[in-house]
C-alpha cells in the first residue's frame, strides 16, 4: 500500500520587503509504501527541512501534490487539506520531531507527555502508564519527570521531544535531524524506538547528517543534488 | 468527515459614519487605511469572515485599529452590526441570523451561550459589587435564583481561577490587574458558555501574570473543551493558545492558516512585517 506520494513538488518563498522570491525546491517525486523509511539527504540549503514541513504544512503549500494515504479521511492531499483536517491528523496520525523542542511553557515533561497521549483519546490512567514507560525507554532521569524542560540539556531535550511524538505511534513519522546533538548512547536508543516503530508499521520520512546512522535503518534514500535536474535516485542505501 | 462550526460567521461589516458615493461600493471604494479620505466614514470590519470549531482555540492577530476588538463586539451584542450573518450551531437556532433576532433573544443567547473577557476588567465587572457578587449577577441573568447553589458556583469558580475565599467578598476594584482578570474570567465562565471571547485578556500585564493567566485559559480549554477567539496584538499569545490564526488589517482578514504556518511560512507582506518584528 502506498502511503505518501510527493508528485511534482515545489515551494517558492516570497520574501515582500526585499521584493524577492526563493525556489527552494522544485519538481520533486517520489512515493514511500505503508512501514517504509525513506531518508533525504543533500547539502545543507537544499530544501530538505522545507520537503518535510511542506508535508506536516507547517510551510503553506506551493505547487504539486503530496497525497498521504489516512486511516481517517482515506487518500487525502496535504497540500489541499483543510486547517482542522491537517491539525486532526498532526493530533492522530502525522507525527513531526525536529531537533528543536518547541512546547507549551510551564509543562513538565511528564504532562507533555501525557498530553500527547490524551489527544489520542486514551484514559488518564493509561496516559500515566504510558508516559512513564516511555520517559524511561529514553533513559530521562526520573528527577526531570516533573521539572520543566527549559532548564534541560540539548540531549534531554532532544529525546523528550522524541519521546513525545513516538508515543502516538504515528502512521506517518517525519524526522527532521532529531539525532543532530545527541551522543552515541542516546542516539543508539533513538534508533531501537525507530526500529520499532518501524516494526509495528510506522512510515518514516528522515534528515540525518550523519549517514552512519542513516545505514541499514532506511529503505530508500531520496538525493536532493539528482532530483534537482530532475531525476530520483531510489536504492538500497548500502548498495549505492 | 464534516464538522460543523459551532460559529459560523459571514461578511460581518461594521462601519462608522454613513457613508459617501465615493466609498458606497466596496469594490470601487479607495480607503486610506480603514476610512474614507472624503467623507471620513471608517469601515471598522470589512467582510470578516470565521469558522469557530468545537473546542479549538482561534486566534485573531492584528495591530491596534485592525477591527479586531470591534469585531469582538459585534460578535458579542456589544456594537450593533451594519450588515452581516452569525450563525450559531444550536437546534433551537437553526438556520437563524442571530443578528436579526430580537434584544430578548440576543440577550438570551448572551447570558446563556457566550462568555466575555475585556481587556479592561472595567467593562467586564461592576467594580463596586463584591467578586462573588460580580458571578452571582452573571448567574442570575442566566435565570438562576437559588442564592446558595450560585454562592456555591461562585466560591468553585473562584477557587478554580486562584482567588482567595476570603477575598470572595471583596470589590474588584482592591484587587490587583492580574486578580481582577482572573474573576474576570470566573466570571465569564459561571454560566458554562460553549463559547468564550477573550478581547488582549493578557495587554497590559506583567510577565508572570501574564503565564498565570494564560495557562488558565489554556486549562479551560483543556478540561472544559470551550471554543474560544482569542484576540491580542501579541503574537506569542496567540503562539501558545490557538491551533489557527486569522490576521487582520485595516478590517479586513488578510491571511488566515495554522498558526505555527502563520509564523514560520507567513504569506502576506503585513504578516511577515509582524513576525519578523517578532524575532
Amino acid at each position: 500500500m502506498t502511503m505518501l506520494q510527493v508528485k511534482d513538488f515545489g515551494k517558492r518563498f516570497t520574501i515582500h520587503h526585499l521584493g524577492k522570491t526563493r525556489q527552494a525546491v522544485e519538481h520533486i517525486h517520489f512515493s514511500l509504501e505503508q512501514g517504509g523509511f525513506l531518508g533525504i539527504v543533500g547539502k545543507s540549503g537544499s530544501g530538505k527541512s522545507t520537503i518535510l514541513k511542506s508535508i506536516y504544512r507547517t510551510y503553506y503549500p506551493d505547487t504539486g501534490n503530496i497525497i498521504y494515504d489516512s486511516a481517517h479521511y482515506g487518500l487525502i492531499d496535504l497540500t489541499q487539506a483543510t486547517e482542522r483536517e491537517i491539525l486532526y491528523l498532526r493530533k492522530h496520525e502525522i507525527g513531526y520531531v525536529s531537533q528543536f523542542l518547541d512546547v507549551m511553557p510551564r509543562t513538565t515533561s511528564r504532562e507533555l507527555v501525557e498530553t500527547a497521549i490524551l489527544e489520542m483519546g486514551e484514559t488518564e490512567e493509561t496516559a500515566k502508564l504510558e508516559a512513564e514507560k516511555v520517559l524511561t525507554h529514553f533513559e530521562l532521569d526520573q528527577k526531570l519527570w516533573d521539572h520543566y524542560p527549559n532548564t534541560f540539556s540539548g540531549g534531554e531535550k532532544l529525546r523528550l521531544n522524541i519521546a513525545m511524538a513516538t508515543v502516538k505511534k504515528p502512521r506517518l513519522l517525519l524526522l527532521d535531524e532529531p539525532t543532530a546533538s545527541l551522543d552515541q548512547q542516546s542516539k543508539m536508543k533513538v534508533r531501537e524506538m525507530i526500529e520499532k516503530l518501524k516494526a509495528s508499521g510506522t512510515t518514516l520520512v528522515g534528515i540525518f547528517h550523519d549517514i552512519e546512522f542513516m545505514d541499514g535503518l532506511c529503505d530508500h534514500v531520496f538525493d536532493m543534488q539528482i532530483s534537482q535536474v530532475g531525476l530520483v535516485k531510489e536504492g538500497v542505501m548500502h548498495e549505492s | 468527515m464534516h464538522e460543523e462550526p459551532i460559529l459560523h460567521v459571514r461578511n460581518l461589516n461594521k462601519q462608522f459614519g454613513k457613508g459617501c458615493i465615493h466609498c458606497f461600493d466596496k469594490r470601487e471604494r479607495q480607503l486610506e487605511k480603514n476610512y474614507c479620505p472624503i467623507c471620513g466614514t471608517v469601515y471598522a470590519c470589512q467582510d470578516v469572515s470565521l469558522d469557530l470549531f468545537p473546542g479549538e482555540i482561534l486566534g485573531i492577530v492584528g495591530e491596534s485599529g485592525s477591527g479586531k476588538s470591534t469585531m469582538m463586539q459585534c460578535l458579542y451584542f456589544d456594537a450593533p452590526v451594519t450588515s452581516g450573518e452569525v450563525y450559531l450551531n444550536n437546534a433551537e437556532l437553526t438556520g437563524q441570523n442571530i443578528f436579526d433576532l430580537s434584544q430578548q433573544k440576543k440577550r438570551y443567547i448572551r447570558n446563556h451561550k457566550y462568555g466575555m473577557v475585556y481587556q479592561n476588567p472595567v467593562n467586564g465587572l461592576k467594580m463596586n459589587f463584591s467578586s462573588i457578587g460580580n458571578i452571582a449577577e452573571k448567574l442570575i441573568a442566566a435565570g438562576n435564583r437559588n442564592v446558595s447553589s450560585m454562592e456555591a458556583t461562585g466560591k468553585r469558580l473562584l477557587e478554580h481561577v486562584q482567588i482567595p475565599l476570603f477575598r470572595s467578598k471583596e470589590e474588584p476594584r482592591n484587587f490587583s490587574g492580574g486578580m481582577q482578570q482572573r474573576v474576570q474570567i470566573a466570571k465569564a465562565l459561571s454560566n458554562n458558555p460553549p463559547i468564550l471571547f477573550l478581547d488582549e485578556v493578557t495587554t497590559g500585564l506583567d510577565l508572570s501574570v501574564q503565564a498565570n493567566v494564560l495557562d488558565l485559559i489554556k486549562e479551560i480549554q483543556r478540561k472544559w473543551g470551550i471554543s474560544m477567539i482569542v484576540v491580542s496584538h501579541d503574537l506569542a499569545v496567540i503562539r501558545m493558545l490557538a491551533d489557527r490564526t486569522m490576521v487582520m488589517l485595516n478590517g479586513a482578514v488578510i491571511e488566515e492558516g495554522l498558526t505555527d504556518q502563520i509564523l514560520e511560512d507567513p504569506q502576506q507582506a503585513y504578516t511577515q512585517r509582524l513576525v519578523y518584528s517578532l524575532l
